[in-house]
């Protein structure tokens, strides 16, 4: 009997600390090249988005950056690929699908996680603008410090770093002017 | 002592009554042609171990020793196959494109690396997925070398 107890105990326990962990967890249709290569409104909305994003990452704001995730998640996927050509379409379609995975894991993440998945979603914005062109002017800026070596996208010249914050804000440089 | 062994009955007959809840289980028969182990040339320690570290939560199939069918361990556990499958399927690995796969790469050298996969909850009752030191640094750099050859 006493054994018993003890199993049941055991038993209760160990289904507590699991429940505990589960809840833990918890427009245009210009087809003219001229156009397309000049962005349109829904790959500017991603951008605009994910520039919004970035300055969270700058001023270590975690919980906006999870905010702002979720909204560039909800205009990825909002964009429309049928106005280019066949070959970009499916490019694009790889880049929409792994940027979003990124963007939703950046909306449940913490900010050290944040910043790794906002790594790889910069390399897909980067790829996504050489396909659908935008109007603003960017710079491409690049620390050498974080994982080997990160770039991000800026509107503005001016280093501030989204992967270090307040730590290290001015660690960086531009490598390339866009447009 | 009347009352503690009251509770005890009430807390064995529901723990006996969950047993009979129906659970789904994740296995499937046969491996397809997209594994990760069938595109890639996997050294077979480096097989072994995501095998008995990943493929339970990360595959159509999962092993299930006795404690992984009594509840409410099997109920904790068909939530997390659930998330983990979403997350990353060994078996459908090559049906994602290359970038995809790049993604998914890196996304698994940093969870071994910080040491949040496999899942602490996990390894307490399946010792053997646990990661030693070596392990870690030898599966990141298989990662690693195949990151960089795609």
């Amino acid at each position: 009997m006493k054994n018993l107890k003890k199993n049941i105990a055991l038993m209760l326990l160990l289904a507590v600390s699991f429940s505990n962990a589960q809840e833990k967890e918890k427009m245009n249709h210009n087809h003219d090249k001229m156009m397309t290569m000049k962005g349109d409104t829904k790959s500017e909305a991603i951008l605009s988005d994910y520039f919004n994003l970035k300055n969270a990452l700058v001023t270590d704001d975690s919980k906006k950056a999870a905010e702002l995730g979720a909204k560039l998640a909800t205009s990825l996927k909002a964009f429309d690929k049928s106005k280019y050509k066949v070959e970009e379409q499916k490019e694009l379609t790889d880049i929409i699908e792994d940027a979003t995975e990124h963007a939703e894991h950046i909306a449940k993440s913490d900010i050290g996680h944040q910043r790794e998945h906002f790594k790889t979603l910069s390399k897909d914005i980067s790829d996504l603008i050489v396909i659908t062109g935008t109007k603003s002017t960017l710079y491409k800026q690049f620390c050498p410090m974080y994982d080997g070596g990160s770039s991000w996208l800026s509107t503005s010249n001016q280093v501030r770093n989204p992967y270090y914050g307040s730590k290290m804000l001015k660690c960086g440089k531009v490598k390339e002017t866009i447009n | 002592m009347k009352a503690v062994k009251i509770i005890a009955i009430v807390l064995l007959v529901a723990f006996v009554g969950i047993q009979f809840m129906p659970v789904e289980r994740n296995q499937s028969d046969g491996v397809p042609k997209t594994d990760f182990m069938l595109v890639n040339d996997v050294p077979s320690d480096i097989k072994n171990k995501l095998q008995v570290s990943c493929y339970d939560c990360h595959s159509n199939n999962t092993q299930y020793p006795w404690y992984n069918k009594v509840q409410p361990v099997a109920w904790f556990l068909e939530g997390h196959i659930k998330e983990g499958k979403a997350e990353l399927n060994f078996n459908e690995w090559d049906s994602l494109s290359s970038r995809r796969k790049a993604s998914k790469l890196r996304s698994i050298i940093k969870q071994i690396e910080s040491g949040e996969m496999p899942m602490d909850s996990y390894t307490l009752i399946h010792k053997e997925a646990a990661f030693s030191e070596e392990e870690i640094q030898q599966v990141i750099k298989y990662m690693e070398n195949l990151k960089d050859s795609l």
